[in-house]
């Protein structure tokens, strides 16, 4: 589908480095872009005004709120983890919100780089690197006692540690599948329904009332149900971080 | 039977997984919603545990999904 193709903006296919292609892609037009809009946000908000305007405050709502998910989640060792996981889920919201902004209207098309499993992959394997390195540095190998819950009786000793190792190293796959595949599904239901509208449109003014009106009616609100998907995973992602780096910061 | 009918069949079967996840979703918010209206005071402290239970049921229908994109494109 054409929305999800990775099409090079300038620089062709022959720019490689070591057999991977470097040339700037309409991905990494959009993952600029959020960035961009990511810093224009928190810069407009960094007065530091001791009355604060509204756009202070909306940056402010937004700092406490991964403030208020780190501290309920790990504690007060978890003020260390703020900056990372905030950009995590600003990068990750703004990247899921600017994909369903409308510009087929006038003519060029939003690209959802979210959407696609080698971005979130990335995403996944720095959030479970960090748990990596954070885990082993607090804990050294005794960080491996993550893998023998408290309270496991000793009959069962061999079969436990398996299945605990198993879903650690399942973590970083369903982080990234999750958002990739809710943001992709989201997406080809959308297109779905708008070949439902222009098709039955051509077929006949029979067929386009019939069926194209209560197609577009049913896109208003899936769309508005989109909104809602970005941000649950969007949050989804933050959480399931927060309470990875909570397993590395106090084992349990 | 074809492999390519097979495949779709496969496919089709596999969207019974979105349906079942919907239901594990349904029941996770429906749940939190009953025990939410018992005692409202809790209710607020318990909303990273919605989401994480929320979470692990969408996970699994995301996989049926996965399962269907990867027979009808890939295999």
């Amino acid at each position: 589908m054409h929305q999800f193709t990775i099409e090079p903006l300038f620089g062709t296919d022959h720019w490689a480095i070591g057999g991977y292609n470097i040339a700037f892609t309409n991905s990494a037009l959009w993952m600029v872009l959020a960035t961009v809009v990511i810093w224009g946000f928190v810069a407009l908000g960094m007065k530091r005004q001791l009355v604060p305007g509204r756009w202070q405050m909306a940056v402010e709502t937004m700092t406490g709120f991964i403030d208020n998910l780190l501290s309920a989640n790990v504690g007060p060792e978890g003020k260390r983890f703020v900056p990372y996981v905030f950009s995590l889920f600003m990068f990750i919201l703004v990247a899921n919100l600017m994909g369903l902004v409308p510009l087929g209207l006038v003519g060029s098309h939003a690209f959802t780089f979210t959407s696609h499993f080698t971005a979130t992959g990335v995403l996944a394997i720095m959030s479970f690197s960090i748990v990596l390195i954070v885990g082993f540095w607090r804990h050294k190998l005794h960080f491996f006692s993550l893998f023998v819950p408290h309270g496991t009786p000793w009959w069962l000793l061999w079969l436990i540690p398996i299945i605990e190792m198993v879903s650690f190293l399942v973590r970083p796959f369903s982080l990234g599948l999750r958002l990739f595949v809710a943001m992709m599904a989201g997406h080809i239901l959308l297109e779905v329904l708008s070949s439902f509208v222009i098709n039955s449109g051509n077929a006949g003014a029979g067929w386009g009332v019939l069926i194209g009106i209560p197609s577009f009616i049913l896109m208003i609100g899936i769309s508005a149900l989109e909104l809602l998907v970005c941000v649950i995973q969007a949050y989804v992602f933050a959480l399931l971080t927060s309470l990875y780096i909570n397993d590395a910061v106090n084992l349990h | 039977m074809d492999a390519e009918a097979a495949k779709l069949i496969g496919a089709g079967l596999a969207a019974i997984g979105a349906g079942m996840a919907a239901l594990g979703v349904g029941n996770v918010f429906g749940s939190f919603l009953e025990s939410a209206l018992r005692n409202p005071g809790a209710a607020d402290g318990q909303q990273g545990r919605l989401f994480i239970g929320f979470a692990a049921a969408e996970l699994l229908g995301l996989l049926a999904f996965v399962v269907s994109m990867i027979l009808i494109f890939v295999a």
